[in-house]
């Protein structure tokens, strides 16, 4: 018995879109009307071009009908996170600084996206500037978890990954510096990817922690992460921080390779903090591996304690640097009350920016500052290359490790959204992973008692993707945890 | 730093072109003090000798080909200028 139809996969849609079974119109059609079913409840999108998608899927069809579909994405409704640049477009970062702000080009990932004949239907909410892990800090109000709508979806990406957990998008792109693909997709029930670094360029994504940011996909499964990565994957020159590195047919890859592997179970992953429900949710998947004669090895990465600290350094001093060009001059807000230039720059920063990007760029600014450059910043440089050495000190040992996404399932809208540092600590199980550059994703392996799903996270090893998506892929194959949709 | 070293949030909020209210200031300085406290532990970490990381990979510099490629086109360019005049963006006066 297949999903309803907006529940399901890339790979089942793309397949009855090739034996003329529905048309990307009509696909596309179904997308908009469950996207105005379930918008006005969850808030994923911050803009939305019903006509210019209509456009985009007859042009799948027409290319079909003349035998030059472009893949499996041909005709497939994809939904980014408004961060990313579609020319033309609205490109916000959910923040009043770029309310009306229309990007004049493609980022890298849109062409390549539409190089494959996705259909780009929307731009995705988010926590201002990707700051954030609940969305809550988006200046176009907060996206709703469609597992309880009383719940937020994480963030930062929430949008991306609510979206497609309701059905109105088929599979999104967000981004992620400290875990904003993996925590919203292990909130939300989803497969969320954080590629290595320099795997996917950056070119077109709006920059928040440039040594951190990374864009990847959300799918409902791995076999949909390796398309999505597969379309968006590779060196562009436009990014100088892209590498040049073969890019293999990840979906292809699932198939040949094949465990037992050896995993890691870091330690200091599982202490306090973390809930006795998702615990043993990870605990669970933990003695499947085993029991499919994976080789089990406890490893230590001895720094994990300071990992969000150097983050929060390294992350805001970046911010810091990369916001100042939002200055009221050339684009962006300009406010209506100065008397001179730097009174232009004061106050349409002021007025443009929301709480959170005010507090990161302040910590940022002060890190930098002289006189405590050396006491935080390099400082922060120094611990992160410790705690790089801590994950290739495990990998001597171990293929990939295992440990829970985020320490809590999805929390209540409001909740933690007082207290910075509180919200901070969703992240720690994910920061670790950016300062060190590596791919890592999070998908479902369980529900707690309430019903919501609990995210487990796989690390893998630098350019390594094909080998992590086939660890994950050999779990989701042995559990049905991605068949199972919210009520909507 | 040993003791938390005290934000002055007057002085970093001008170096950021922040123009803040008091009660920002007041509320900011008390969620950043909570922030600098938590961070003072980095303090306990052994970093003789250690390298700083500014990237996870080594980047090499890259190079391209000067080659002309077409560019923006103006009226693309200063589509989201605040505010234009005779295809040059408009500013408040900058010399007396």
């Amino acid at each position: 018995m297949s999903a309803p139809l907006h529940f399901q996969t890339i790979a089942e849609l793309s397949a009855r879109i090739a034996a003329g079974q529905i048309s990307a119109l009509e696909l596309t059609q179904a997308m908009i009307a469950r996207t105005k079913a379930v918008e006005p409840r969850v808030h994923a999108f911050n803009s939305f071009d019903e006509a210019d998608a209509l456009v985009q899927a007859a042009a799948s069809d027409a290319r079909r009908s003349a035998g030059q579909s472009a893949g499996a994405l041909d005709g497939i409704p994809v939904g980014l996170k408004d961060v990313i640049a579609v020319a033309g477009q609205p490109l916000t970062a959910s923040s009043k600084m770029l309310a009306n702000f229309v990007s004049p080009y493609d980022a890298t990932v849109t062409q390549k996206l539409k190089g494959a004949g996705a259909v780009l239907h929307g731009r995705l909410n988010c926590d201002e500037f990707a700051m954030g892990s609940s969305t809550e800090n988006s200046a176009f109000g907060p996206t709703s978890n469609p597992w309880d709508l009383t719940r937020t979806p994480g963030g930062s990406s929430g949008g991306s990954a609510a979206a497609l957990s309701a059905g109105a998008a088929v599979a999104t792109l967000g981004s992620d510096t400290g875990g904003s693909i993996r925590q919203p997709a292990a909130l939300c029930g989803l497969v969320g990817l954080k590629p290595t670094y320099g795997l996917i360029s950056r070119y077109g994504l709006i920059a928040y922690a440039s040594s951190l940011d990374q864009i990847g996909p959300f799918a409902r499964t791995v076999e949909d992460a390796a398309i999505m990565l597969g379309a968006i994957a590779g060196h562009d020159l436009r990014d100088s921080t892209s590498f040049k590195t073969e890019i293999p047919d990840y979906r292809a890859e699932l198939k040949t390779r094949r465990g037992p592997w050896k995993l890691g179970i870091p330690k200091e992953y599982f202490g306090a903090g973390l809930d006795p429900e998702v615990g043993a949710a990870v605990e669970k998947a933990i003695a499947f591996y085993s029991s499919q004669g994976c080789e089990i090895r406890e490893v230590s990465l001895p720094h994990t304690q300071y990992c969000l600290d150097t983050y929060y350094i390294i992350a805001t001093a970046e911010a810091s640097s990369n916001l100042a060009r939002y200055d009221g001059i050339r684009y962006g807000h300009r406010t209506s009350a100065a008397k001179d230039l730097l009174d232009v720059y004061q106050k349409s920063r002021a007025e443009g920016f929301g709480d959170e990007v005010k507090r990161r760029i302040i910590l940022g600014t002060y890190v930098l500052s002289s006189g405590y450059y050396d006491a935080y910043y390099l400082r922060a440089q120094k611990v992160r290359t410790l705690i790089r050495q801590d994950f290739l000190n495990a990998y001597r040992e171990v293929d990939a490790l295992i440990t829970p996404t985020s320490p809590i399932p999805a929390f209540k809208l409001g909740e933690k959204s007082a207290d910075p540092l509180a919200m901070y600590l969703c992240d720690i199980y994910t920061i670790g992973v950016n300062l060190a550059g590596l791919p890592a994703l999070s998908l479902p392996c369980g529900f707690t008692q309430n019903g919501l799903p609990i995210g487990l996270q796989l690390i893998g090893q630098p350019f390594r993707e094909a080998d992590l998506l086939a660890t994950a892929h050999a779990y989701e194959q042995a559990h049905g945890w991605n068949t199972q949709f919210p009520l909507l | 730093m040993s003791q938390p070293a005290e934000l002055n949030i007057d002085r970093v909020a001008e170096l950021s072109r922040l123009a803040l209210t008091p009660e920002e200031k007041t509320r900011f300085s008390a969620q950043l003090g909570s922030i600098l406290g938590h961070i003072e532990q980095l303090t306990k970490v052994d970093v003789t000798g250690i390298e700083p990381t500014a990237h996870a990979f080594p980047l090499n510099n890259v190079w391209a080909a000067d080659v002309a490629q077409p560019a923006l086109a103006l009226s693309a360019a200063l589509r989201n200028a605040p505010a234009q005049r005779d295809h040059m963006i408009v500013v408040p006066k900058v010399v007396d």
